[in-house]
């Protein structure tokens, strides 16, 4: 067993997991909150990628892209604010109005919009791939067995760092704050909620921000680490950070983040060890295998069924 | 008194992860009576009909339903299958009609397995062959007769949530009658309904159990109606099962009122929740 | 202005102040994907800026809003229409200028060109008025009697469609099948009436799954691909005819609707929308790696047309043996008679979609999927095995898939993993759902709106998934349940259809 190789894949694997996971967190939050699939997160993604690419460009027109650490801030707090009302705007005009309508009538209004957005992005920004130069470059190596290095790019430990920090801050806002008591309120009940005085409308608005504004990050992170990205990147990463949210079990936010970690790793060693064609094929699969044999997932509670 | 019994349920036990819902229960209902569950709520008396109907696999215990072609296992049949051939049929707590579909279209769903099989799993039913054309016939008289036997034959083509409430709860009874069962469960009948429609239901009730020979085992609030019409009472608290007999004995059972209206309990109290109350001025 | 508001809800500065939210919000959502347009040059990335863009994004959002506050505080109806028609027109006139940015081409409706010309003067005016007109009567305007004027006036023609669907149903019929003999020299519009045909065949066959079992499919192109690489594949290695291949390749999409189904089908229905969407890329990935198999990415071409019933060829150089179409029936050769032979084809087997459908559902079967939709745990107490009868929907669902897959294939005469993507699924889904659900004839009007007008109007293709997504998003918002979402029993006692009708209307 090659061990150089093996944890290149792992450090491959997690970093995106990492991704897989902010992008999963946003589902299972509003999953949790309002019982539906955000069939458009992907999208929001995408979008989180454009902003951020064109933030950079536009530090490079003002000349102060040398500037790396300030170009670095820019483009994530810009992004996050941007997509975030995006979020916003998405939950306001395809949702809202079909909250308390039949199920799949908000999950269809999401896949047009999923549909829009894409188009959208596509004819504002052209269908192709938009290319972007390397922000951080180098890394350590880990390890040098003559024929293989091991490296650890600090773009990675950028990713999983800022995905850490991302993550606590996170879980504190939601266990700590009154937003966060609000928040798991409405997921219990959210007519009794509305009853005890918490403004359901804005709870579920904030969740949806919130989840964009991580999978803003998300996106920005893939910008900077694979360098290219077009308007059709967001349906297969919302699907498998879906298949992630599910895995670690739907409504858990550190079921996403395991699931995102999971899923994140089985790409990469199924594409380190076994097919790279297939390694989509490996993701749906574990989705429809965990739907099967534990719809609930690794760390969600099964439902008993109400009669 | 033995070849008179119609279900009979052996040391059933219900678990959630570690709350007991059933403890240990056993009781027989007997063919042409009526059984009642009765108990304060959270009792356990709905997930004893969700075991008899398969929605839920008992944690032990054994389900027996002995029907005119022998003893069924019904801990060990599938759900789907308990209401075929003369099993079990039932009623839901809360009304579960297809509110959708009109109110003769839910009493021939009910009858979905007989024409199912004269359809020839539809294959006959596609070039409409005089085989499924008679069973649909037959279908639609016995969906009549049993309109008119709940008094909704004017109503046949309404959507069955166009109906009033009382309405729906027949209208539920007689889909449940349409699947021509040999034990009917029925899960509060009488709740939400006013005094003219509940005696009414007396009447459906006593009917089925006396005209259709169909034994009933009945979960009710409304004592009007168990003490009525019920031939047989059981008292359930806690999972338990805490009186059994006919219902002039179990009315009078200390048990019984113990369960119903509790006891002195104040020095069992949690020493906090005893805090609180006393902290409380309101508190009584 | 102030005076206008005076008796409502709302005051002069509070709509200021909403107005500039929402022109706030416009800002930032337009300021970088609108405004600015990343361009590719040899050194690399760079920007061009487009102002005007963001400007007609804010203005359309704000004079719209404007439109909005009017019409909840039932303001002027004649403003209401203005508004929303500017608004409308900002909308266009952004998406005009997106294409003016990269010179595509130069469209006649472009609005600084369309003043140049009285023609276009004339379309312009024309186009302004359907928008006025379209916002002007769309608008609930709350006195009484016109509200009760206009509710009349819907469930009149409510009543007359519902009470005739079997004449308006048989107009239709009657009105495809004699298509050819109006257009019979026009090849596009047989083209396009055969692609349309394709998607009412897809739409009334999904509609079983989703509209008849309330079994949300998202990966329906699945079978649609199983039945047009099995009709590619079988008539490629083992030269079997079209004829023999239909009802095999039918086979084929069913038994994997069951494999595929029996697993995943006890799934809650979100849950199993998205298995099916991931069954839908699975497929569709093994269609591209499997090189030896699929061809891969590039496709199987060349796959064999049909033949008149193994009784005539259609090609102009008859194969040894064989005879020709046209000589069969003593007529000149024409490339015409292969196409009108596909359309019927399709027709047909369009229609008999239409017929099991319809049959099925006044059947046990189609009654317990109704039912099914309705309250699965009622169901399973009254004995029905929710599995199985899930299957059968979905069987029978990809059956015609299947079918209709191997069609595409044999009227392509080539086919790739491009023609299979998810957007296919989403667009059978958007007929079948725009419909309304469970609705054949809205399955047929949803087609030609959404298959046949954007094929109409080719120069808009660019943008009609664009409005594709936005008018899904519409109409789930204006009606839920599908445009003609009516659902009529299966099976009545005591009155008729057209008094049930009338009964609901009251």
């Amino acid at each position: 067993m090659d061990w150089a190789y093996f944890l290149q894949q792992l450090i491959n694997g997690l970093t995106l997991g990492a991704i897989y996971g902010l992008i999963a967190i946003g589902y299972t939050m509003v999953y949790g909150i309002i019982g539906m699939i955000n069939f458009a997160h992907g999208e929001i993604y995408m979008l989180g990628a454009f902003h951020s690419l064109i933030t950079f460009l536009i530090c490079q027109a003002a000349g102060i892209s040398g500037i790396l650490p300030l170009t670095l801030l820019l483009m994530l707090f810009v992004s996050m604010v941007l997509t975030s009302i995006y979020g916003w705007g998405v939950e306001r005009v395809a949702y809202r109005p079909l909250r308390g309508s039949f199920r799949l009538a908000a999950l269809i209004s999401a896949i047009g919009m999923s549909i829009f957005l894409q188009n959208f992005v596509q004819i504002s920004q052209g269908a192709r791939v938009k290319p972007m130069q390397p922000l951080v470059e180098g890394g350590i190596t880990l390890m040098d067995n003559g024929k293989f290095d091991v490296q650890l790019s600090y773009m990675q430990i950028v990713i999983i760092v800022l995905t850490l920090v991302l993550m606590v801050v996170f879980s504190l806002l939601i266990a700590k704050t009154s937003l966060g008591r609000a928040q798991r309120a409405c997921e219990q009940d959210r007519t009794m909620a509305g009853l005890l005085g918490v403004n359901v409308d804005r709870t579920i608005s904030t969740t949806f921000v919130m989840g964009a504004a991580l999978a803003s990050v998300a996106g920005m992170m893939v910008t900077l680490y694979y360098g290219v990205i077009d308007f059709y990147i967001g349906f297969l990463a919302g699907v498998k950070a879906f298949t992630a949210a599910v895995l670690g079990g739907i409504g858990s936010l550190p079921g996403a983040m395991l699931g995102g970690l999971l899923i994140g790793l089985i790409e990469a060693f199924w594409s380190g060890y076994l097919t790279i064609e297939y390694k989509d094929v490996a993701t749906f699969g574990i989705l429809v295998l965990v739907l099967i044999f534990r719809p609930w997932g690794l760390l969600g509670k099964p439902e008993v069924e109400k009669v | 008194m033995t070849d008179n019994k119609l279900l009979e349920v052996e040391h059933l036990t219900m678990r959630f992860g570690g709350l007991v819902a059933i403890d240990d229960l056993s009781f027989m209902a007997n063919k042409r009576e009526i059984t009642a569950i009765i108990g304060p709520n959270g009792a356990g008396k709905t997930t004893v009909f969700n075991c008899l109907t398969g929605f839920y696999v008992p944690t032990e215990g054994r389900l027996t339903l002995h029907a005119d072609d022998g003893p069924r296992l019904l801990e060990r049949t599938e759900g789907f299958r308990i209401p075929r051939n003369k099993g079990v049929a039932r009623t839901f707590q809360n009304i579960r009609l297809f509110t959708g579909m009109t109110v003769l279209e839910n009493l021939i769903v009910a009858q979905h397995n007989r024409l199912m099989e004269a359809s020839a799993f539809s294959l006959a039913g596609l070039f409409n062959l005089g085989r499924y054309a008679k069973a649909e016939s037959e279908a639609i008289e016995t969906a009549k007769f049993w309109l008119n036997k709940v008094g909704l034959y004017e109503q046949a083509d309404w959507h069955a949530g166009n109906l009033p409430y009382g309405s729906q709860r027949r209208l539920e009874i007689a889909r449940a009658m349409c699947t021509d069962p040999s034990l009917l469960c029925l899960d509060e009948p009488a709740a939400g309904l006013n005094p003219r429609e509940s005696a009414e239901l007396n009447v459906l009730l006593q009917s089925i159990r006396d005209d259709q020979g169909v034994g009933c085992l009945l979960i009710e609030h409304d004592m009007s109606v168990v003490m009525q019409i019920s031939d047989h009472v059981i008292v359930l608290d806690y999972g338990k099962k805490i009186a059994d007999g006919d219902p002039d004995a179990v009315k009078n059972d200390p048990a019984v009122i113990r369960a119903y209206l509790g006891e002195e309990e104040d020095d069992e109290l949690p020493p906090e929740v005893a805090a609180d109350l006393h902290l409380d001025p309101n508190a009584h | 202005m102030a005076s206008a508001f005076a008796s409502s809800r709302t005051n002069g500065p509070e709509v200021v102040k909403e107005l500039a939210f929402f022109a706030v919000i416009a800002l930032m959502m337009s300021v970088m994907i609108l405004g600015v347009e990343t361009v590719d040059r040899p050194t690399g990335l760079e920007l061009a800026v487009r102002w005007d863009l963001v400007l007609l994004a804010i203005g359309s959002t704000v004079v719209g809003r404007l439109g909005l506050i009017f019409r909840r505080e039932n303001i002027s109806r004649l403003g209401q229409a203005i508004l929303i028609t500017v608004s409308a027109v900002a909308v266009f006139e952004m998406f005009v200028r997106f294409r003016d940015m990269d010179d595509r081409w130069a469209s006649p409706v472009f609005l600084d060109m369309a003043f140049s010309s009285v023609v276009s003067v004339i379309v312009s005016i024309a186009f302004l008025a359907i928008i006025f007109a379209a916002a002007y009567f769309s608008m609930k305007d709350k006195t009484a009697v016109e509200v009760d004027e206009s509710a009349k006036l819907s469930s009149k023609i409510q009543l007359m469609y519902r009470s005739n669907t079997k004449k308006i149903g048989l107009i239709g019929i009657i009105f495809f099948i004699i298509f050819p003999f109006i257009f019979g020299e026009d090849r596009s519009a047989i083209d396009l009436a055969t692609l349309v045909m394709i998607y009412i065949m897809l739409g009334w066959g999904l509609n079983i799954v989703v509209g008849l079992a309330g079994l949300l499919d998202l990966g329906y192109v699945a079978f649609y691909a199983v039945g047009a690489y099995s009709y590619a594949l079988l008539s490629q290695n083992f030269d079997l005819s079209f004829w023999l291949c239909l009802p095999l390749a039918g086979i084929f999409a069913a038994s994997f609707g069951i494999v595929l189904g029996f697993p995943v089908l006890r799934l809650r229905g979100d849950y199993l929308a998205i298995v099916t969407l991931g069954f839908g890329e699975i497929i569709r990935v093994v269609l591209i790696n499997w090189y030896d198999l699929t061809g891969g990415p590039d496709g199987i071409s060349s796959i064999e047309r049909p033949s008149f019933f193994g009784m005539a060829e259609f090609s102009r150089r008859v194969p040894e043996g064989s005879i020709g179409f046209g000589e069969l029936f003593g007529m000149d050769y024409s490339s015409m008679h292969r196409l009108i032979f596909l359309y019927y084809l399709i027709l047909a087997l369009a229609l008999v979609t239409n017929f099991v459908t319809m049959r099925l559902r006044k059947l046990p079967i189609g009654r317990a999927w109704e039912a099914l939709r309705e309250d699965e745990i009622a169901c399973r107490s009254l004995g029905i095995n929710p599995t199985n009868t899930k299957l059968s929907a979905f069987a029978i669902g990809a059956m015609f898939g299947g079918f209709a897959g191997a069609f595409f294939a044999t009227r392509q005469g080539f086919i790739s993993p491009e023609s299979f993507t998810f957007l296919e699924s989403a667009v059978i889904l958007a007929i079948v759902v725009l419909g309304g659900m469970g609705s054949q004839i809205g399955v047929v009007l949803a087609a030609i709106v959404m298959i046949g007008f954007p094929e109409m109007f080719r120069e808009l293709a660019e943008y009609r998934m664009l409005i594709f997504g936005a008018g899904i998003v519409a109409i789930m918002l204006w009606r839920p349940r599908g445009l003609l979402s009516f659902r009529d029993p299966t099976i009545l006692l005591n009155m008729s259809q057209k008094e049930k009708v009338a009964g609901e209307m009251k």
